[in-house]
């Protein structure tokens, strides 16, 4: 039985549950709906939860468990040292699961019976699957083979079992809930009570994804680390990665040119999005703001990979032709300079709409008695508005800065891969996002060291803008109770 | 004792006014205002005098404010508000073109409805003024323009021994206070105080009403309130507004016990208000 | 008392000297003119933002705007029974033996003999260079008609196939003689006979609807390059992202606004919320890779794992803003269904949810816009790879190997041939299109449903 007709079923039980035990309550109060506890629906969907919900939870639980009671079972067709290597392990649990699947499919074509999919012997196996135009990479070993059956045979009872299962507990939920249906019954209160506890596993997702970020980057660069010494990679003045193995991985020449370009970004973007934000916020005509602040906001609204395109086609050829090779500074198109510039005129609507917000929140009493002191606008904002609203902009330029630094797109059109340090800006330098891009796009196999220390950059990323946004949060937090 | 040579000093100045008139610090003449479409102040015409406490009193959205902040071109922050008539400071128009509001607001102080000190150290609260009118050659001459200012604002024996803890840390009173130092360490002309006792409490209110009374010895001070006690108490002249219309406008004592008009009566003796 | 008495005028500090309002000083001048300097730094600052904003526009534009009209060749082909279906019974699974190689010299040859007989004269164009002027893409493209309609076998049909990348640059300007002289792929003399063939109306240029529609084509065949399978993608992955985040949203958001107590736990995940917002995008890449790919096993490229990132991408934006759209339900709202007796999950999905959907709505749509150019997190599910193939309908087309607009723009970029450039403009410009209608969509409902309390 297919999984879309259990769903089917279950789906029929539960409407069937809707109408019936919205029906029983409205029996039972003699068929005046005032005399219910609750409203005749809430018995209705009482019923469809009842239905559903427990068996989704055991198909749930079934799909979960399934492939690793059937690992722990294939296990015994192998002799004990063979899966001790975790790549061995992945490599021979592949081989069984495409046999599987290939047999599988020859049998749902026509191509053989059930019957002579079970009598298969490991030395024709591979051309019967062929005749049947499935291609299988090598010769099928005996163990393989007698895994893949049983494996066949697992998912085919399982899937049996599983659909068997799933109804049986819908069909229990619903009589249950048939049971219980009556005019004192408090299904509202039951129904509330589930979907608080669905509202309460929706929000919960958030924590679940830091919980999958945090545990996927710790494992998977915890096993490059067995691989690669934790402190060369931290402290290594080379990266250098080798297809054939034998790699440096040195953190430093990557971290100093992501915090090159970064510091380059804000360079452009503080200066830019700080006077934008006063212009707009205390000279601007509302008119003028009513035109020129969307204008600038559309900067934020456009991707990255556009800005990308631009530093690579524009940006770079101008600042090699006009400035770089001029001065001598160098003939690369893609450099600091130019993932510096244009990633700090990205951040400029971003500083530039935060700190717009900082410098409204500074009350006009402020302003009021500056200007009755016969201040000039510019010494009110220089000398009374910036230094009151100064812990909220430096939050929103910290918030700018960690922007910067995990920036990819941009970086990895217009700023280069050569992993160099040095201190001319006209120099194409790379970043911890471009080499994680770079290894985790390659062909080298998953288990390598060169496609692992990804997860190690990963790792660096994460804690490096993680810390710099929990300080601007805790500034900007701070800066906001001073005047709430 | 004190209060004898006060009555004594105010009733010479007031017959000092009464005989020259040259003493006239700000006259206005058939000013209007506009906020955008609505008409705040209609055809005003009034005369403020030097070394006076003016009060204006009326009802809440009179235009008493509006008028207040005409004075020192106040409104000009706000891009809707509209000034007609024409307003003089010592016999000169201040809607003139060539006056700069940044040198008539040095000349015309202001204080605000709730304590408004920056987020600075007492100490540069009050030299903030004197700093950006460039009124101190030196550090010492600075330190002097704040001591002084400070004592008029008759906070100095409270702050003196924390002048570079925040402004901010102060209480209400002794904000306004500071506030009002502020202000005068620039050194002006006129006073303009936008009910400043309204967000205080009774005590600090009593000493920022005392403070007020000394003031008017070096200025002329025009304060904005809605209790009528305090205008009683404080102003030797007093203006009441209606609707936008000055309504009347005379000695205190006068308005208060023998009010011309039917409707300062009423707001008097608190039927309309 | 004293004291204050005898302040005035006894300390010449402080004191300004009385002049006229009328005369500005020099202080006031100097002051006026730093006052005049800072304002000039704000609309400088603003003015270096906007042009480099409409340089970008400007420059993506006009190079890409070219992608959209394409030049392509009409000429009669006679397929030759012998050539394409040796066996003769005109049965498809032999013809389908028969591969693009044959239909080219078939299409090559039948190109070169129109052309002679047109009476062109060019000194040096040899039938070999007049076949070159075809696009590599014609043969499959004709192998696919004739396949589809074996009883073509024999007639003379008029085909209109695309020509080749070199001769469609030389049309838009991109490619010149002198050019042309260094470049094996294309000879002077081809560009001599493309002007002829313009003239005769047998090459033009039209409105590129292959562009839209076509998928991603190898380096050797730019002109054919479209976007259809990136479009395909990105709407499939919209679509996953739409009905995930919307219902988690609105669900994680009534829970934190609503009824959430105030504990450590609550207090956790807001923080969790705020902090997601700001991770790097290319790590929630990284969590794609490990957790959907390799640890849950579904397929690579497919719109399914990009879908599933690009909710957790914008799950937090979504969730912030929706929250804001529920606070600004007043009160009263509440008090007032509270006070007749609702319960607070009525009174929620009864007056507050129905309130706040304008402002949910229109987070979402900017959120989805957001995900719609995001582009690092799928390069690293390998949403980059060569996507030959239009993946099918959903909901088995979500498994499927499929592109996304930004990211074809990103790999139309890093190829070397100039004429990719072009299409990856071209590609910005879909890009930037799809994204207007989303936020004018947004500033709709906004504008319509906006309610001050």
């Amino acid at each position: 039985m297919s999984m879309s007709m259990v769903y089917l079923v279950i789906a029929v039980l539960a409407v069937v549950g809707f109408l019936l035990c919205r029906a029983r309550a409205l029996a039972s109060a003699g068929g005046e709906a005032r005399n219910l506890h609750s409203l005749p629906n809430y018995y209705g969907w009482h019923a469809v939860v009842m239905t559903v919900l427990p068996s989704l939870l055991v198909l749930i639980v079934w799909l979960i468990a399934q492939p690793i009671y059937i690992e722990r079972q294939l296990e015994n067709y192998f002799p004990p040292g063979a899966l001790e290597d975790d790549s061995q392990r992945t490599l021979i649990m592949g081989d069984v699961r495409r046999v599987a699947a290939g047999i599988e499919t020859a049998v749902s074509r026509g191509a053989m019976t059930s019957d002579e999919a079970d009598a298969l012997s490991p030395e024709d196996v591979r051309a019967r699957l062929a005749a049947a135009r499935i291609p299988l990479g090598s010769e099928v070993s005996g163990q393989v083979l007698d895994a893949a059956q049983d494996y066949r045979q697992i998912v085919i009872w399982g899937a049996f079992g599983r659909a068997a299962l799933a109804i049986l507990v819908s069909a229990l939920g619903l009589l249950y809930a048939v049971s219980v249906s009556n005019k004192d019954f408090r299904a509202r209160n039951r129904v509330e009570q589930v979907t608080l506890g669905v509202l309460i596993v929706a929000s919960m997702i958030a924590i679940l994804t830091t919980l999958g970020i945090v545990l996927s980057l710790v494992t998977e660069a915890g096993r490059f680390f067995t691989m690669y010494p934790f402190t060369d990679f931290l402290f290594g003045l080379k990266w250098d990665p080798k297809f054939q193995g034998n790699s440096t991985f040195g953190l430093i020449p990557l971290l100093w040119g992501t915090l090159y370009i970064s510091l380059v970004a804000m360079i452009v973007a503080i200066p830019l999005g700080l006077f934008t934000a006063i212009y707009l916020s205390e000279y601007a005509s509302p008119r003028v703001r009513s035109v020129v602040k969307p204008a600038i906001e559309v900067i934020a609204g456009i991707p990255t990979v556009v800005f990308g395109l631009f530093a690579l086609v524009t940006v770079g050829p101008f600042l090699r032709d006009f400035i770089a090779q001029p001065l001598g500074l160098g003939n690369s198109g893609a450099s600091v300079m130019t993932a510096g510039i244009v990633i700090g005129i990205l951040n400029v609507p971003f500083i530039s709409s935060l700190a717009d917000d900082i410098i409204n929140a500074v009350p006009q009493a402020m302003r009021d008695g500056s200007y009755g002191l016969g201040a000039t606008p510019s010494e009110t904002i220089r000398q009374v508005v910036l230094p009151a609203a100064l812990p909220g902009i430096v939050g929103a330029v910290l918030m700018a800065g960690s922007r910067a630094i995990g920036e990819t797109m941009i970086v990895t059109m217009g700023a280069g891969a050569a992993a160099t340090m040095s201190l001319n800006p006209f120099e194409a330098m790379t970043t911890i996002t471009v080499k994680i891009v770079g290894q985790l796009t390659g062909d080298t196999a998953f288990d390598s060291p060169e496609t692992l220390v990804a997860f190690a950059l990963g790792i660096t990323l994460f804690v490096i803008t993680l810390a710099l946004n929990i300080v601007a949060l805790l500034i900007v937090r701070k800066y906001r109770e001073q005047y709430e | 004792m004190v209060n004898k040579v006060n009555n004594m000093l105010d009733d010479a100045r007031l017959k000092d006014r009464t005989m020259t008139g040259t003493d006239i610090k700000i006259t206005a003449r058939n000013v209007q205002v506009h906020y955008g479409t609505s008409h705040a102040i209609k055809d005003l015409n009034v005369d403020i005098l030097n070394n006076t406490v003016t009060a204006f009193i009326g009802p809440s959205g009179c235009g008493k404010s509006t008028f207040l902040r005409c004075l020192n071109r106040m409104n000009d922050t706000i891009a809707s508000c509209r000034v007609d008539g024409e307003i003089k400071l010592d016999s000169e128009d201040i809607y003139d073109k060539k006056v700069d509001p940044v040198q008539l607001r040095a000349k015309v102080g202001m204080v605000f409805q709730k304590p408004n000190p920056f987020p600075k150290s007492i100490y540069d609260n009050v030299a903030y003024g004197p700093r950006i009118h460039g009124l101190a050659r030196s550090k010492a001459d600075l330190d002097d323009i704040v001591e002084k200012a400070l004592r008029r604002g008759a906070i100095w024996d409270e702050v003196k021994d924390r002048l570079q803890s925040p402004g901010t840390g102060l209480s209400g009173g002794q904000q306004q206070r500071l506030c009002i130092a502020r202000a005068v360490a620039t050194e002006p002309e006129v006073l303009l105080m936008d009910e400043p006792c309204s967000a205080l409490d009774p005590i600090a209110t009593a000493q920022v009403e005392e403070l007020i009374d000394e003031l008017k010895q070096n200025y002329s001070v025009v304060i904005v309130t809605h209790s009528m006690q305090q205008a009683a108490r404080v102003s030797q002249k007093t203006a009441f507004f209606h609707l936008g219309n000055l309504v009347e406008y005379g000695e205190t004592g006068q308005i208060f016990t023998n009010p011309k008009d039917p409707r300062t009566e009423s707001y008097i003796s608190g039927r309309i208000g | 008392m004293t004291d204050l008495s005898s302040a005035p005028g006894a300390t010449p500090a402080g004191v300004r000297k009385p002049h006229s309002l009328y005369e500005v000083d020099a202080l006031t001048k100097r002051r006026n003119a730093t006052e005049f300097r800072f304002r000039l730094y704000g609309i400088i600052a603003i003015a270096i933002s906007l042009s480099v904003l409409a340089l970008m526009l400007f420059t993506i534009f006009s190079d890409g705007i070219s992608a959209f009209r394409q030049a392509s060749l009409s000429f009669p082909v006679t397929l030759t029974e012998e050539k394409l279906d040796p066996a003769g019974n005109r049965n498809r699974e032999e013809m389908a033996k028969v591969t693009t190689i044959g239909y080219s010299n078939l299409l090559k040859e039948n190109f070169a003999a129109y052309v002679n007989s047109q009476g062109f004269e060019v000194e040096g164009l040899t039938d070999a260079m007049i076949g070159d002027m075809l696009s590599r893409d014609a043969a499959a493209q004709v192998r696919n008609q004739v396949l589809a309609d074996p009883e073509l076998i024999g007639t003379t049909i008029d085909v209109t196939v695309l020509a080749n990348g070199r001769i469609d640059g030389y049309l838009k300007g991109r490619v010149n003689r002198e050019e042309a002289l260094r470049d094996k792929n294309v000879t002077p003399e081809q560009l001599d006979l493309t002007d002829k063939l313009v003239d005769q109306g047998i090459l033009t240029v039209a409105f590129n609807w292959g562009f839209m529609t076509r998928p991603d084509a190898s380096d050797q065949r730019p002109e054919s390059a479209g976007l259809g399978v990136a479009i395909l993608g990105s709407a499939y992955m919209m679509m996953i992202v739409l009905v995930l985040t919307l219902p988690i949203g609105v669900a994680a958001s009534i829970y934190l606004e609503e009824f959430a107590p105030k504990n450590w736990f609550t207090d956790l995940i807001e923080v969790n919320i705020s902090n997601l917002a700001a991770v790097p995008s290319i790590v929630f890449g990284i969590l794609g890779l490990a957790v959907f790919i390799n640890f849950a096993g579904l397929p690579q490229s497919s719109s399914l794992v990009g879908g599933l990132v690009l909710t957790l991408v914008c799950l937090p934006t979504i969730i912030i803003a929706t929250r804001a759209s529920i606070r600004a339900v007043p009160p009263s709202i509440r008090d007032a269904a509270l006070g007749v007796g609702a319960s607070k999950m009525q009174t929620v999905f009864h007056h507050v949810l129905p309130l706040a959907m304008p402002g949910i709505l229109t987070g979402t749509i900017l959120a989805l816009a957001t995900a719609l150019g995001e582009t690092a997190p799928l390069l690293l599910i390998g949403m980059v790879a060569f996507v030959g193939t239009h993946p099918s309908a959903p909901i088995q087309g979500f498994f499927e190997p499929a592109t996304a607009l930004p990211v074809q723009v990103y790999g139309w970029a890093s190829r070397s041939d100039p004429a990719f450039l072009e299409r990856s403009s071209g590609a910005v410009i879909v890009l930037l299109f799809f994204l207007l209608i989303m936020n004018a969509i947004a500033i709709i409902l906004r504008r319509r449903f906006e309610r001050r309390w």
